[in-house]
């Protein structure tokens, strides 16, 4: 695998036409301004690093918003069960851009609640790995790439939403948020999930991906007619069918595809609540 | 194929059960946005709760709203039509979630108003008009839904359609377009009814597809709200959000409100193929300056010639979203952009009814409710009026941990404070006098000092001015008044009767009293000096020798003296910004003498001021020879 480290240098204008690069711009600045917030108003700041392309789009604007250096540590919520092409990405990333990587190895599955459906079940460890390293570190505020269009509980999202000690998310009473101005001030024990990307697209990653030439794991591109279109744990996650093999061939597929992101996650159709019940309880 | 990518977000509202989600959830399937399997998987789970196809699980993706079918919170949806993208946020009707339909609202650029064919518009759709003008939107396409529920009848239409148009041209919109629709069966949502043909207009997808998405402020005064100053490396970086016109390095920025400037040396990015000259609305930037001038979060960068107006004082509309009710005197905390303020509620001037649009004086916002404020800060804001600069208008009012209010700035009635704060000689240099205070004090036998009347017109300031000057000189004193007669003809004959303008009279009538109380006169002003920051400073020039005196009459008396007809002619609209009529009076909060001519005589009122004067003026021998 060689994921590119330097990638040329490019910009939005050059790679698209002038409607889509306004697009782009006019998203990269929204999620350049949330991650500038989050930095002035709370300490101490974290952000999750899944690997994925969401998170690795976003680690991309954290360094623009901060002009090359990300002031704050990276979390990796660690199962032991990613794709090995997830690791060696991580391994080369994490030396080249200078990152400050804390990895948490989440509690084993036994430990989790046995009510739930079983892949769900190994979702959750990630959930406990995130109580853990915020009980243990004191993070105020930690940085999600999740977006609207992933999942239907997602799109109800604030982009700063408070979280009770134990992670839980009241969604009945989120606090109101207009005009860019975020829930910022919270009691002792409440800390806030950052959502920087919540208005971007699946597309709209992949069209920012290319134009950036940012580096994303090789699993995403069709090898023998299956690709990875969301990346999760190897014993919950799996290829759809696809022959997309580059970027461009893969924001053709998305131009037409009418199958969801999740399809190959396990998790989210074991019944009907299954991932509502992960988010309320903190889920990502 | 979609033609264009960048997506237009609309936000859907009106009142409960008038069939929202409804018409979202078809208008997903009618444009073919539904992922493969939804509308199976929707049709199984109703089967399942026993009832019909319910198309507003599309968007009631939670267990709780499915059994309650009453959508909680705002959702966003993306759908296509043949020309573009659109973003739908679905916005609850019920009045206790109200917060949430705010929050779904204020980032659309247009508005769809699902109004219920046999209802009409009822509470919620008035409630939401109104809030969608206060929230800056100005597009919006009316639906009026249930068409099949009576028959498709025409007539029934054209009574919602006017009613609709009457309330929307009252708070100051004008809609788009008002569609008849069936959305349960997809009438004129994507495709025409044929079960109305008498109707010509454009279907809901047509009229969406004719909005225009919203363009950057580029022509307005440059706003550059600083977010955050980095230091990560040797350079010092501010950053922040244009939010409105352009600038190039090498232009003079001037800070607000500390009024310091600096030029742009750099516009930095990082991993940019060429250097960047200009930024423009909408770009997030960091510039660095050829000078290290103090500038914090909060400030806000702009041009020298169109700066925002500094205040600490200003009118606003707001929606009060907190259970408990808004109060005067009740202390919250400002956020304008980045920056944030300790606010003191000073009154609350009206509520507005948004069924009626009618307003009332009260003294109390309950929640949910929209009212008139004026709001005070101790330090000084830059803002601007929302109708010029929504972004450097608007704030959001915070109590405790928690987000209790929206509003938008008006700053008509109150002077902009810039040209007062500022010292415009940069080469001045205190010079020591020979002669102290306490010398000048002995030749005249008192020591100098600043009575300041201040009241409204017809109040009688200037006939107890004449008066009070009258007798100080035969019992001794240097005395002499200051008034818009002396004043007005030489000094300030370049002055008119703008709020500034007023505010630079008082500012210049305060410096030359102070100079007169220096040089040991004892001077009596008579001005109406309305605004309260004036008489601040105007007490700062002075410092211990200012004596503020309310001459207190209250405004029906002076309305009924009206000695020059003026409240007459600003009733009549011929004079603008006229105190107690149509600018405010921020009557003294601590004044050192209170006199009220509508129950004391004037004599009276002369007596209390001179023996006010003899107090802490007189000088006796021995204080002197102390």
């Amino acid at each position: 695998m060689a994921a590119t480290l330097a990638p040329e240098r490019t910009n939005l204008a050059d790679a698209f036409d002038d409607d889509t690069a306004a697009h782009l711009a006019e998203l990269e600045a929204r999620t350049i301004y949330i991650l500038r917030e989050a930095y002035a108003r709370v300490a101490p700041l974290g952000m999750l690093w899944s690997i994925g392309k969401d998170s690795n789009a976003l680690l991309w604007m954290a360094r623009k918003a901060f002009f090359g250096r990300v002031p704050f540590p990276l979390i990796q919520l660690d199962t032991g069960m990613e794709l090995p092409e997830v690791y060696a990405f991580r391994d080369e990333i994490v030396p080249a851009w200078g990152l400050d990587l804390r990895v948490e190895h989440c509690p084993p599955e036994e430990d989790m609640d046995p009510t739930l459906p079983p892949a769900t079940r190994a979702a959750a460890r990630k959930t406990e790995g995130l109580r853990s390293v915020l009980a243990r570190d004191k993070y105020r505020g930690v940085m999600v790439g999740i977006r609207r269009d992933e999942q239907a509980t997602r799109a109800k999202e604030r982009v700063f939403s408070p979280r009770a000690l134990d992670g839980a998310w009241d969604f009945r009473n989120q606090p109101p948020e207009f005009w860019d101005q975020y829930k910022t001030d919270f009691p002792e024990g409440v800390h806030v999930r950052i959502h920087p990307l919540l208005h971007w697209s699946e597309i709209d990653i992949w069209r920012y991906t290319k134009a950036e030439g940012i580096p994303v794991v090789p699993l995403y591109f069709a090898r023998d007619g299956k690709r990875y279109r969301s990346l999760g744990e190897k014993n919950i996650t799996f290829p759809v069918a696809s022959d997309a093999a580059t970027i461009d061939e893969i924001i053709a597929e998305l131009m037409v595809t009418r199958v969801s992101e999740r399809a190959g996650r396990t998790m989210d159709k074991e019944t009907e609540d299954s991932f509502e019940r992960l988010r309320s309880s903190g889920y990502m | 194929m979609t033609t264009s990518l960048n997506p237009m977000k609309i936000v859907v509202v009106g009142h409960v059960d008038h069939g929202k989600s409804t018409l979202i959830g078809r208008l997903l399937h009618d444009t073919g946005s539904l992922p493969d399997g939804k509308l199976e998987e929707l049709t199984a789970l109703s089967e399942r709760r026993g009832m019909p196809l319910e198309w507003s699980f599309v968007l009631d993706a939670f267990q709780a709203e499915r059994d309650q079918a009453i959508t909680i919170d705002t959702t966003q949806i993306n759908f296509a039509s043949g020309q573009r993208p659109y973003v739908i946020i679905d916005a609850p009707g019920h009045r206790e979630f109200l917060k949430n339909m705010v929050s779904g609202a204020a980032s659309a650029e247009a508005a769809v108003l699902v109004v219920d064919v046999a209802e009409g518009m009822r509470e919620q759709s008035r409630r939401h008009a109104f809030l969608l003008h206060l929230l800056g939107l100005r597009q919006i396409v009316v639906v009026v839904n249930k068409m099949d529920l009576v028959g498709h009848d025409e007539a029934r239409f054209r009574t919602v359609e006017e009613q609709v148009r009457a309330y929307l041209a009252d708070i100051g919109l004008s809609p788009d377009a008002i569609v008849p629709v069936a959305a349960r069966a997809g009438e004129n949502l994507a495709a025409r009814a044929d079960a109305m043909p008498w109707y010509d207009g454009p279907t809901l997808v047509e009229a969406l597809d004719a909005l225009s998405t919203a363009a950057a402020p580029l022509e307005r005064p440059l706003r550059l709200p600083i977010q955050d100053v980095y230091k990560f490396d040797e350079r010092r970086i501010l950053v922040g959000r244009v939010e409105a016109g352009s600038f190039r390095v090498g232009d003079e920025l001037v800070f607000s409100p500390s009024n310091r400037r600096a030029r742009v040396r750099t516009i930095e990015a990082w991993n940019a193929p060429v250097a960047k000259l200009e930024a423009r609305a909408g770009e997030v930037v960091g510039v660095t300056l050829d000078e290290q001038i103090f500038a914090e979060r909060g400030d806000v960068a702009s041009h020298e010639a169109s700066a925002p107006k500094l205040t600490n004082v200003f009118r606003a509309t707001l929606f009060w979203l907190a259970e408990r009710p808004l109060a005067p005197g009740d202390t919250l905390k400002l956020k304008v952009g980045p920056d944030e303020a300790s606010v003191t509620v000073e009154a609350i001037e009206n509520a507005i009814d948004t069924q009626t649009l009618g307003r009332a004086p009260t003294d109390a916002v309950g929640h949910n409710e929209v009212a008139e404020v004026v709001l005070r800060t101790r330090e000084m804001l830059s803002l601007d009026d929302h109708r010029a600069n929504p972004a450097g208008g608007r704030f959001v009012l915070v109590d405790g941990f928690d987000t209790v209010a929206g509003g938008v700035v008006s700053t008509e009635g109150y002077p902009d404070q810039r040209e007062a704060m500022r010292v415009k000689g940069t080469n001045l240099y205190e010079v020591d006098h020979l002669l102290s205070a306490q010398g000048r004090a002995f030749r005249n036998g008192h020591r100098g000092g600043v009575i300041w009347m201040t009241g409204l017109s017809g109040a009688g300031k200037s006939t107890l001015a004449m008066r009070v000057e009258q007798r100080l000189f035969a019992k001794g004193y240097q005395a002499f008044v200051l008034d818009g007669d002396n004043v007005r003809r030489g000094l300030n004959a370049d002055l008119g009767f703008s709020p500034d303008d007023r505010a630079e009279n008082i500012r210049r009538v305060g410096e030359v009293a102070a100079l007169f109380a220096e040089a040991g006169m004892i001077v009596v002003t008579a001005f109406i000096s309305p605004y309260r920051s004036d008489r601040d400073r105007a007490r700062a020039a002075a410092g211990d020798a200012f004596h503020e005196v309310h001459v207190a009459a209250d405004l029906a008396t002076c309305e009924g003296r009206d000695p020059k007809g003026l409240y007459r002619r600003a009733r009549a609209g011929e004079i603008g910004d006229f105190t107690g009529v149509s600018a405010p009076y921020e009557p003294p909060q601590a004044p050192e003498l209170v006199v009220d001519t509508s129950r004391q005589s004037i004599e009276a009122c002369v007596d209390a001021i001179v023996a006010y004067v003899d107090e802490p003026l007189a000088v006796r021998a021995r204080a002197v020879g102390a």
